[in-house]
């Protein structure tokens, strides 16, 4: 079986969302390769870098207006007016925290050092960065570089590489 | 259901070594499967071994994050102790079912 004989080897996961779903792909998807003992390489760009940057990592939110998955506890349609009511996107954000914190998933800074104590490797985007006006201080200390494009996808050869927008 | 030989008994695995029955489990098994995964067993992985056995009976999910939260091991010390997919090796190796956690 394929599978066997060519199993996974490399995984190159980009994030380029800030809200707390896409982040949270991108770094379920990246803890889960490190923990199968598949070599790991993040790279977050645009919005996606509001994950890796320490003044936002933690209190990242979820979109309460159109989001027309977006449900009351409860299951009931979630009004997108409700969602333009201040502080609602906020407390949805904290409750879905909260809910993730009961499955043990941890919050993004935790989950970041999970996955760089496994040997997975985070990259940060410097378009991006330059775009935001960010500098390599504002961002999450594990972070290993500041990449173009052109030097991640070197970083991404290799045979049974994949590489996954989230 | 296959059978395989550990310690000198038989014992009930899955088609991918994973104990079924996980009382048939003894320490003197445990260096026995970790032998084929290519780990000499030392003191810290035992204590690893039954943390992950005690919460397994406990039904408890296991997850990385609370071998880290253990007290025994940090997370890089869990990967440097079962190299490669630990969840997985330190499962075989304690005698309990393949962990179906995805964090």
């Amino acid at each position: 079986m394929a599978n066997e004989e060519f199993p996974l080897k490399k995984v190159c996961i980009i994030c380029a969302k800030g809200t707390i779903e896409d982040v949270y792909a991108a770094l379920v998807m990246s803890n889960g390769a490190v923990m199968e003992g598949i070599e790991t390489k993040m790279f977050f760009t645009f919005f996606g870098l509001d994950a890796i940057t320490k003044k936002t990592m933690n209190s990242l939110h979820t979109g309460v207006v159109g989001n027309p998955a977006m449900r009351m506890p409860g299951g009931l349609p979630f009004p997108t007016l409700l969602g333009a009511i201040p502080g609602v996107e906020a407390g949805v954000s904290a409750m879905m925290r909260s809910q993730m914190d009961k499955l043990d998933i941890p919050p993004v800074k935790e989950f970041l050092e999970m996955i760089e104590a496994g040997g997975g490797e985070v990259y940060a985007c410097k378009l991006a960065m330059d775009m935001f006006k960010l500098k390599k201080e504002d961002l999450w200390e594990g972070v290993k570089e500041v990449l173009t494009v052109g030097q991640f996808y070197e970083k991404c050869g290799g045979l049974q590489t994949q590489i996954i927008f989230t | 259901m296959a059978q395989k030989i550990y310690a000198g008994v038989s014992v009930d695995v899955n088609e991918e070594g994973y104990f079924t029955n996980p009382a048939q489990w003894t320490r003197e098994m445990a260096a026995e499967v970790a032998g084929e995964e290519g780990i000499n067993l030392t003191d810290n992985h035992y204590a690893v071994l039954s943390f992950l056995r005690e919460r397994y009976g406990k039904g408890e999910a296991l997850t990385i994050r609370s071998v880290g939260n253990s007290g025994i091991i940090d997370i890089k010390g869990f990967y440097g102790l079962f190299p490669g997919a630990p969840m997985k090796k330190a499962a075989k190796i304690a005698g309990i079912p393949k962990p179906s956690s995805c964090v």
